[in-house]
């Protein structure tokens, strides 16, 4: 039982923080999010440069070969730097989803090209109607000749406009809803019948509704067996929980020295508001929930790889659970504390609120990983647990 | 990082769990396990047990007679111990007064208590509190008036939980009235069968007697039971105050109730169905029981920053607020659980070997009859060791500093 990060983890969280201090601060991140493109090729290069796009790229493809814990040590950072930039799509969700595909030379070219920062490319798996039911997939490809042909939506798509490729899955077999017959292609996004609808997010990040209109995959553009994409697709989904746990946990850590720096600075009846102990009180049930949420972050990135599927889940519907509800508290206490100041969009804190909104509602909300959670774990005693009880005893 | 306990740690686990194995009886640890209240002698026959192991001053030196653990040991200690249905260890000599009289006692007085309070043949109670002193400690009135070699003791304390059964209590009192506040207090230790001390029940809103008031009418204590220095007692206090919060959480406890609650939930039915098959319920079950997780994981996180050093924070005050919430709502659960069987107040419930006949006395199981007292009882928690909301006043103090 150990909390403590490594020193190389330290440095890497040392490296981004530098970094992104240096060169992303709140007007660049406006200037880039009011560009056509809404994130930054330079800002991308820079990161390259660091070796963090490769962080967790194997290191047979010219990767640093890390894992969860160095992805926590790193996000907390771009939360708080409100970081536009497809990192967690790229550098950890796809990055996670081609790694189970490495040997296969398509995909290690795409590891190596990602890892150097000169390919980006984003899963495109969830549809309109399920919210994030991972099995329900409508999305069809048919096999004709050398070829698949694609037709179906992708809702949401972080990043996609970003990408050079799309990971897109699709249904060789079954119904949505099964486990089973799900296949995973790379489709270039310059693919004839692929279009996007692009449009920015609620905090500013980029995102598209993904419509494949006959488009053409040839056969060796599907990675792995077919129909058995979706384990490795979950896998890399609750990679990317947990690093989106890292990221709001960052940005309410942010959101709590804003309140904290603000309720000491500002004056009404000839004292600073921090006087008040009905702020006080708010103030350390920030703290509270922010602990708890941390806490979680920890928890989620030291057992989002667990092999038992179901101890992973438990784990991670638990994180989610908990950091939705402390982001939801800690965003909107923020808001509350800075007053009128807090619903400008000149503060820092309504952008950081937003960015814990879109997180809440991404990959699952509170209540959706409180009722997995539920369906996980409430009907069994924990597991240290050997009840030595008179009345309960069989 | 890592959440696994190291292999000594696992070691050390193993060997607390065939120890309670071996020397918890099926008969305390049955009591313990369905919520009912253990009596003097059952605690003392517990601490003597844990003594005869070495294990009497668990949180003590090694050179005082404890057996050297670390916090981590003493965590899992109180967690193996929990879920195996120990008794719960009271803290006013082990864990408060040793450690003040280790700290600021001279070599007379740790020879004649330190051992006593290991061997369980002495049980301490407190008195601090007083009617006009609860979350302000320091404006205490009970007064000290030395007379050669005694101070004469008057005055009134109250909250004294379980005094009842105490052979001694630790007292703050007031020997200086000109001096400020906090510079004019003495800390004593006094035999609670020294003349003029009475000692009267409080009855609690759940029909127990747990607490006391203790009254002091000229009572003779000699000087020689002073701790350290006359008006000094208020540093002596604080760091008394310090050692009450190790284990402050109660983590293991909370998920032997959450066990509770769930076999509860699973033998109640709603519509045809155990109601732990409610979704709402079920859903209020997990929120509790993912706030448990996270509480858990945090107070691990302070004892694995405790090993590089000692917390400083506010880190004590958090998961004494988050610690108390959980089992409070923990208890609520369970009462809710069983509805209207809820309802019949029985205290004698609370109490081992109660003959139970359900033909005559009860619509609902055994156990719904105490869940609605210890409901009334847990409200305690977020009120005692620093209210809920003096220990935000602390947080407040530490990061906003106003």
């Amino acid at each position: 039982m150990d909390f403590e990060f490594s020193d190389e983890q330290r440095q890497l969280h040392d490296a981004v923080e530098r970094y992104l201090g240096n060169q992303y601060s709140f007007d660049r991140y406006k200037a880039i999010k009011g560009s056509a493109a809404g994130w930054d090729p330079q800002i991308w290069r820079g990161l390259a440069d660091l070796g963090v796009l490769a962080i967790t790229v194997p290191t047979a493809q010219g990767g640093l070969g890390f894992g969860p814990l160095e992805t926590l040590a790193m996000m907390g950072d771009c939360g708080r730097s409100l970081l536009l930039e497809p990192l967690l799509s790229s550098a950890v969700i796809a990055t996670a989803v081609l790694r189970a595909f490495a040997g296969e030379t398509a995909a290690a070219q795409m590891l190596t090209g990602m890892g150097e920062g000169a390919k980006i490319a984003v899963l495109a798996h969830f549809e309109s109607g399920a919210g994030f039911e991972s099995q329900w997939v409508n999305t069809r490809a048919r096999r004709s000749g050398e070829n698949y042909r694609l037709e179906g939506h992708k809702a949401v798509v972080m990043h996609a406009a970003a990408a050079d490729t799309l990971l897109v899955s699709a249904r060789t077999s079954g119904e949505a809803g099964d486990a089973q017959g799900v296949s995973l292609f790379l489709v270039p996004r310059t693919a004839p019948g692929l279009v996007l609808d692009v449009y920015p997010t609620i905090d500013g990040q980029r995102a598209a509704d993904v419509y494949l209109k006959g488009v053409e995959v040839p056969a060796a553009g599907r990675l792995g067996a077919e129909g058995a994409a979706l384990a490795p697709i979950e896998a890399a989904l609750d990679i990317g929980l947990a690093a989106l746990c890292a990221d709001a946990v960052g940005v309410m850590q942010a959101l709590l020295d804003a309140t904290i720096e603000y309720v000491r600075t500002r004056q009404q009846f000839g004292q600073p508001i921090g006087r008040f102990q009905a702020l006080q009180h708010r103030i350390a049930d920030m703290l509270i929930h922010l602990e708890q949420a941390r806490s979680m972050s920890y928890l989620a990135a030291l057992r989002c790889t667990d092999e038992d599927v179901g101890e992973r889940r438990r784990a991670l519907s638990a994180a989610k659970a908990v950091i939705g509800q402390a982001g939801r508290f800690v965003g909107q206490q923020a808001v509350q504390l800075h007053g009128g100041m807090g619903m400008t969009d000149e503060l820092k804190v309504s952008h950081w609120f937003k960015r814990l909104t879109a997180a809440q509602l991404m990959f699952g909300d509170s209540d959706e990983h409180l009722q997995r959670y539920a369906a996980l774990s409430v009907r069994t005693i924990l597991p240290t647990e050997s009840p030595r009880s008179t009345e309960f005893s069989a | 990082m890592r959440l696994e306990f190291t292999d000594e740690e696992q070691s050390f686990r193993e060997e607390v769990r065939s120890f309670l194995r071996e020397q918890l009886s099926a008969e305390i640890s049955g009591k313990v396990l369905n919520g009912y209240e253990l009596g003097r002698e059952e605690h003392l026959l517990w601490q003597r047990r844990l003594h005869e192991r070495g294990w009497g001053g668990m949180s003590w030196p090694v050179e005082f007679g404890g057996p050297g653990w670390n916090s981590v040991q003493q965590y899992i200690f109180e967690e193996e111990s929990a879920l195996a249905g120990g008794p719960r260890l009271i803290p006013f000599g082990t864990k408060m007064v040793a450690p003040v009289i280790m700290a600021f006692g001279t070599p007379e007085q740790q020879r004649r208590f330190l051992p006593k309070i290991s061997a369980g043949e002495e049980w301490w109670c407190q008195g601090y509190s007083e009617p006009g002193a609860g979350s302000d400690l320091a404006s205490l009135k009970t007064r000290a008036v030395r007379d050669a070699d005694h101070y004469i003791v008057s005055g009134q304390k109250t909250w004294n939980t379980l005094g009842q059964y105490a052979d001694w209590i630790f007292c703050l009192v007031r020997t200086d009235a000109q001096a400020k506040q906090q510079s004019g207090i003495t800390f004593l230790l006094i035999d609670m069968k020294s003349p003029g001390i009475t000692v009267r029940p409080i009855m609690l809103l759940d029909g127990g007697h747990e607490v006391n008031e203790v009254w002091f009418e000229n009572v003779r204590v000699p000087v020689e039971n002073r701790i350290g220095e006359e008006n000094r007692g208020w540093t002596y206090a604080k760091f008394l105050l310090g050692h009450e919060r190790t284990n402050i959480a109660g983590i293991g406890i909370a998920k032997r109730e959450l066990s509770r609650l769930k076999r509860i939930a699973a033998s109640e039915r709603r519509h045809g169905r155990p109601l732990i098959e409610d979704p709402l319920f079920a859903a209020q079950i997990a929120q509790v029981e993912i706030d448990l997780w996270a509480l858990e994981i945090t107070n691990l996180r302070v004892l694995s920053a405790e090993r590089h050093s000692p917390a400083a924070g506010p880190e004590a005050s958090i998961l004494k607020i988050r610690g108390t919430e959980i089992h409070q709502s923990i208890s609520e659960l369970m009462m809710r659980a069983v509805g209207p069987y809820a309802l019949p107040f029985r205290r004698e419930a609370m109490e081992a070997g109660w003959q139970f006949d359900p033909a005559r006395e009860s619509p609902g199981p055994r156990y719904a009859s105490m869940l609605a007292a210890s409901y009334f009882n847990q409200r305690k928690l977020s009120i005692f060791g620093g209210t809920n909301e003096i220990q935000k006043n602390i947080i407040s103090k530490m990061i906003v500093g106003l």
